[in-house]
């Protein structure tokens, strides 16, 4: 176990990020005025109701949305730089995995794209079926596997080129309660062996509390961060902590922030 | 086998129709003929002379079945009476034309796809191009072609391609645009280049709506070539012109009926490349 939280300059840095929209009604304040600052190694999450901005700030953190106003580094470059130097991998709600493409077809995709001659391709599968436990299943078609398995194989292929940011937007949000909870542990073990940075959006409190360092709860009209929580609970996290008194205390701060933020617009 | 049966009902009843059809379509000339030579026919004895004329308004089935035989396995394929003869020639066109055209139309498509005055421009001409009769502008076509002194197979070709581009542009480009969202936001997280982009995604995205089209295509192949073959001198629109000229109807139906299996054959070679292709893409099922 490594704690690396308190350590030099943070990978992901927002300074009064504001993002406008200019539709057919009218601009829309996706994000207003966003400070966060996310360390190396932290295990961020993003809450809040549809509309807040959670997926809007991730996006930007790809580069794949482009900020009206304010500055936003990742690892100490623009967004759009540290894209092109393949500084994060991204996880979609969907696993959107090539239905022509082999399970490990898939996991080859980035590494093609990048470069990496084949040798070093198939190394580099293997290790990352193994991370995610589907370990056997690079032969078999999208297709053949379940909506859990699929998007095991999507984390995969984020985790493939090893960047050292991993970003995922609702990556369980379509599985059902049991197999989510499995993925969560999985990915907290997975997290403890990477040392990775995560940035991950879900509007589910219990996952957020189970999974987080910290957890970002923002409400909607305009999008903004109403509360930042840095969890108590150690790195280390059996499924049964949900039960416990710490877990309980900051769900339940979750909830009042989430509550608050709708207060004030109603 | 469940299959059989339904398919053999429903050609039963071709069949039944259009024997029923040839009596009512030819008994007029049966009639018209007892009524020259003054004589008398029965009912029962007209049916059997509406089956059984040389240039009878509607064939009957047999007539029309025995034509074909005679025509394609009873003739040497070297005969110019030979449907062989003049369905090589056809298919010949048509394969090329639907080459031509497949090229042309992917090749419209990736730049419609890319280009955004070619994607303003391009379609509302192809489409218009499609609303001019082909039996109009193939001898115009043809007088063209000449001038530049191509061959009649190239001519052909040319106007099979016309017909056969189209589809083959609509669904490319449709195939094309297939990739989501968040399938082209995945590639532009891994920083990839445009040709990256469209070998990896677009292309193989856009294989089920090639195929597709590919089929309408072939089609539309097939029919340009006859069209274009009108003002030839040989090939299955040449073997149907001259039909026409003769009033030999039951030639003109013989060479239809191999225009229709010629047909249902191209197509059914794009389905079998097809299949290969998608089982070894996986997309198969």
């Amino acid at each position: 176990m490594k704690d690396t939280t308190a350590t030099a300059a943070p990978v992901i840095e927002a300074k009064r990020l504001n993002l406008v929209f200019e539709t057919g009604d009218g601009p829309v304040h996706a994000l207003k005025d966003v400070n966060l600052s996310i360390g190396k190694g932290e295990f961020v999450s993003f809450i809040g109701p549809s509309g807040c901005g959670k997926t809007t700030f991730l996006r930007c953190v790809a580069a794949l949305e482009h900020p009206t106003g304010g500055t936003l580094t990742v690892n100490g470059l623009t967004p759009d730089e540290a894209r092109r130097k393949r500084a994060y991998g991204y996880v979609f709600q969907a696993a959107g995995l090539y239905p022509w493409r082999t399970i490990a077809g898939n996991i080859k995709l980035p590494l093609e794209i990048m470069g990496f001659d084949r040798a070093e391709q198939d190394r580099r599968v293997e290790q990352v079926l193994e991370l995610v436990e589907l370990k056997g299943f690079g032969k078999r078609f999208p297709w053949q596997l379940s909506g859990g398995m699929q998007q095991r194989a999507s984390i995969a292929r984020a985790l493939a080129f090893d960047a050292d940011i991993l970003l995922m937007d609702e990556p369980f949000g379509a599985l059902d309660e049991i197999v989510r909870d499995r993925l969560n542990e999985e990915l907290l073990k997975l997290w403890a062996r990477t040392g990775k940075t995560i940035g991950f959006v879900t509007h589910s409190i219990p996952e957020a509390v189970y999974l987080s360092t910290k957890i970002v709860v923002m409400s909607p009209r305009p999008g903004r961060i109403t509360d930042i929580i840095d969890s108590p609970l150690p790195r280390e996290r059996p499924l049964d902590i949900r039960d416990s008194r710490e877990f309980i205390e900051i769900a339940h701060r979750v909830r009042e922030g989430l509550r608050a933020g709708h207060g004030d617009e109603v | 086998m469940n299959r059989v049966l339904p398919i053999l009902t429903v050609l039963a009843a071709i069949v039944a129709i259009w024997y029923a059809a040839t009596v009512l379509m030819n008994r007029a000339w049966v009639y018209d003929q007892a009524a020259r030579a003054e004589t008398e026919v029965s009912f029962v004895q007209m049916i059997p002379l509406t089956m059984d004329q040389e240039r009878p308004v509607l064939p009957a089935p047999h007539q029309v079945v025995t034509e074909l035989v005679k025509s394609t396995i009873g003739t040497a394929p070297t005969s110019k009476r030979s449907l062989v003869y003049h369905g090589w020639i056809t298919l010949s066109a048509t394969a090329l034309g639907f080459v031509i055209g497949t090229v042309l139309g992917c090749l419209l498509a990736v730049g419609i796809v890319y280009n955004r005055a070619m994607d303003m421009s391009v379609l509302p001409w192809a489409i218009a191009s499609q609303m001019v009769p082909i039996i109009a502008l193939a001898p115009m076509l043809t007088a063209i072609m000449n001038t530049f002194g191509a061959t009649p197979l190239v001519t052909k070709a040319v106007i099979s391609a016309y017909l056969s581009f189209f589809p083959v542009v609509v669904g490319m480009v449709k195939g094309l645009r297939s990739p989501d969202g968040m399938q082209l936001d995945l590639l532009h997280t891994y920083a990839a280049t445009g040709g990256q982009a469209f070998f990896k995604l677009r292309l193989p995205a856009s294989m089920p709506y090639f195929f597709a089209s590919a089929k309408v295509g072939i089609a539309a192949s097939l029919v340009g070539a006859i069209v274009a073959e009108l003002n030839q001198p040989a090939g299955l629109g040449a073997r149907l012109l001259q039909g026409s000229y003769y009033g030999q109807t039951v030639q003109i139906w013989a060479t239809l009926f191999l225009c229709a299996i010629l047909a249902a054959l191209a197509v059914m070679v794009i389905a079998a490349v097809e299949r290969g292709t998608l089982a070894r893409m996986g997309m198969a099922r």
